[in-house]
């Protein structure tokens, strides 16, 4: 009775321990996240978390102008709604000063400095009322504390990958990453794959230096190849630009790619390969006809590993790519921009963030299992 | 021409020219130089088999050759070098080294540097560990398991940006929006504080954003060797009486120590070339500068190759151990 009554509460131990964990690890990015729906309003009057509830904030308005004034018997009156009603917005407190803006109780009454007396109700209406006509061409202030239901919207998204007005837009960056990415995945697959099969089943006199040098290359810092690297290209004439930053990435890919694929290509059945080596066919055709297809998952892993890495580069498309015009900025480094000009601007780097990170987000949650095979496979044990 | 029309090209070319080289190099050797008839049949087919490995492996060489191995050597020529107006180049000996060496921001980053090393690797491999152990015995645990290991997906940029919103301080008096500085004034009605300002807190909190991203890392493969463990160990340990914690500690850790290790390595080599979290969230100001950060100050805004390559060299230095611990490792499970 004792033993079960112990196991129990160590099995609640466990659920609130993992949830715990759990909670800890996506609260910071489930904040960036509901920031990038709220307006620039929204995300000062409060933190996101309370963005769930509504929250009171302090606004102002200006009333209908003294032109808009009617007659009604022997007074003018000034009369309106000071948000849409569907807002669903409740007035806690009004004014009409700056010095005090919470000075009136939602029905009571304000002598307007102007002449005359001011109301406003707790739903957003309210009534200026005057013996003498109102006179100055602009609205009277109103400021008020309001109760504000939770609202989200994409505006932010509108404007940070629609507008094309928008000079700090992301839609070029999101391009250019694309565009960076997609070849520079691709191409390493194939070169990798026949050295790995070569590596993996083919008996030469240098294999295992040869492995051993790829395992070796994997740790190596690629801070190393920056300036050699850089000035190879100035000299050949690449430059800066997309041939560089491809070739880069390929280069750099390649050691994990080869280890990857070695491996996995080293545990397909020995009887598959040595059937068809005597059966007659080549080299050539059991490396394309067999290895590649079986190889599939080792090449899903590697592919993933791959693009999620070149999305997510800063220092390669730095250095071999992004040139003085700014032309092929990529987002990681159009991110890094917008932190530096709009440090407090939350709706605009939450929002370019996100368009960011959705992208390998998406890739993770749907690709997750060959991830895992990857990293499993690929870390060197 | 568009970029992204580029891109397609470049695939489309990138990917015939490698079909093409591997399938016109292994026909001429199988039909021109040593064609598998004749007299030599014999000769000829031992010969291709000794040249078409290097056929397979040279356009991975190459790239390996160049993009790898050689700007080791370039890198290690240029820091004792120093670069003079007009693309000429003095030998300089160890004096980029000197330079560097009283220079207050190197040693800034060398000691940040080596606390990184400590710290992050240490409390990636905890926390993983710590999940890997707990969501492999509950209903939900794969559900877990994916949100921890999420991060791994997001760029250390946008981890950047997540967690300065967390550290976001606004002015005494207004609503904070971050969310340490909400929980801050909350409990202890201080004023806000501009937490990536305070030394030496925080080069910790930058830490904690790499700990974030690499505790998802150490929790899948641990969680693997974990489920590894043989279950007779266990079971015996139960029979004699061993608490969860005993068993966890006295009976699985012991059993994973090698993988721990790997981990441990791994998250090390990481944490040597990080570079976008500091570039992003303080460049290197209020005493966070750390050795990748440097190395790029150096080369790309004070144009100093000279001390940028030796910085370099010095990163290369510190990874050295863990490459030669895991080509050992490596082939001792290939032989």
């Amino acid at each position: 009775m004792h033993a079960v009554r112990t196991q129990s509460t160590l099995n609640w131990t466990v659920h609130l321990s993992v949830l715990f964990l759990v909670a800890l690890w996506i609260f910071p990015t489930t904040g960036l996240f509901v920031s990038s729906f709220r307006t620039v309003d929204q995300i000062s009057s409060g933190g996101w978390w309370a963005s769930m509830l509504s929250a009171e904030q302090n606004l102002v308005v200006r009333a209908a102008k003294p032109s808009s004034q009617v007659q009604d018997g022997n007074l003018y009156v000034i009369e309106g709604g000071l948000f849409a009603a569907d807002k669903g917005m409740v007035i806690s407190a009004w004014g009409i000063s700056s010095k005090a803006i919470g000075a009136y109780k939602p029905n009571q009454f304000a002598e307007l400095r102007k002449g005359g007396r001011i109301t406003v109700t707790a739903d957003g209406h309210f009534r200026m009322v005057n013996s003498e006509p109102f006179i100055g061409s602009r609205g009277q202030r109103i400021f008020f504390t309001a109760q504000v239901p939770p609202e989200f919207t994409l505006a932010n998204y509108h404007e940070m990958l629609f507008d094309s007005s928008n000079i700090d837009g992301m839609a070029g960056a999101f391009l250019a990453t694309m565009t960076v990415t997609v070849p520079a995945t691709i191409i390493p697959i194939l070169i990798a794959a026949f050295a790995a099969y070569a590596l993996a089943w083919m008996r030469f006199p240098g294999r295992a230096m040869l492995i051993a040098v790829v395992v070796g290359l994997l740790v190596v810092p690629l801070q190393l190849a920056l300036i050699p690297l850089l000035k190879l290209h100035m000299n050949i004439g690449i430059g800066k630009g997309y041939i560089g930053v491809w070739l880069a990435h390929t280069g750099f890919g390649l050691p994990l790619a080869i280890y990857l694929l070695r491996n996995y290509m080293a545990g397909l059945p020995r009887d598959i390969i040595e059937n068809a080596r005597v059966d007659g066919a080549t080299e050539f055709q059991i490396f394309t006809r067999i290895i590649l297809p079986l190889s599939y998952p080792a090449l899903a892993s590697f592919a993933i590993f791959q693009f999620l890495w070149t999305w997510n580069d800063l220092l390669v498309a730095k250095v071999f790519l992004i040139d003085a015009t700014g032309q092929t900025i990529v987002m990681t480094a159009k991110i890094v921009e917008l932190l530096g000009t709009y440090g407090g601007n939350w709706e605009i780097l939450a929002t370019s963030a996100f368009v960011s990170i959705a992208v390998p987000l998406a890739v993770f949650f749907t690709l997750q299992k060959y991830l895992v095979r990857g990293l499993l496979a690929g870390s060197v044990k | 021409m568009h970029p992204s029309v580029q891109g397609i090209v470049t695939i489309v070319v990138g990917i015939t020219t490698c079909v093409t080289y591997f399938y016109v190099s292994n026909w001429v050797l199988d039909h021109v130089l040593f064609p598998a008839k004749g007299p030599k049949t014999g000769r000829n087919i031992n010969r291709a088999n000794m040249v078409r490995p290097w056929l397979f492996l040279a356009p991975a060489l190459a790239a390996l050759g160049l993009y790898l191995a050689y700007p080791i050597v370039e890198t290690l020529y240029l820091s004792l070098t120093e670069r003079l107006p007009g693309n000429e180049y003095r030998w300089a000996g160890l004096d980029n080294y000197r330079q560097m060496l009283d220079d207050p921001k190197f040693s800034e980053a060398l000691v940040n540097n080596l606390l990184w090393l400590l710290v992050v690797p240490a409390f990636s491999t905890a926390f993983g560990l710590l999940a890997a152990q707990l969501t492999d015995r509950i209903g939900w645990g794969n559900i877990a398991k994916s949100i921890i290991f999420m991060p791994m997906a997001i760029s250390f940029v946008g981890a950047s940006v997540i967690w300065k919103l967390v550290y976001d301080a606004k002015p005494a008096g207004e609503a904070q929006i971050g969310v340490l500085n909400a929980l801050y004034v909350g409990i202890t009605h201080n004023d806000p504080q501009t937490w990536l300002t305070i030394m030496p807190w925080n080069s910790f909190l930058l830490m904690v954003v790499l700990i974030w991203i690499q505790t998802g890392f150490a929790m899948v493969i641990l969680s693997a060797a974990l489920r590894g463990i043989p279950e007779e160990t266990i079971e015996a340990a139960v029979v004699d009486g061993a608490n969860p914690f005993q068993i966890f500690f006295k009976i699985k850790v012991p059993q994973i120590i090698p993988t721990i290790l790997v981990v441990w390595t791994t998250i090390t080599v990481t944490v040597l070339k990080v570079f976008d979290i500091v570039f992003a969230m303080t460049n290197g100001q209020w005493e966070t500068q750390v050795l990748a950060n440097y190395m790029f100050d150096k080369l790309f805004r004070a144009n100093d190759w000279g001390v940028g390559s030796a910085a370099a060299m010095v990163i290369m230095l510190l990874v050295t151990p863990i490459l030669f611990l895991n080509i050992r490792n490596a082939r001792r499970e290939i032989d």
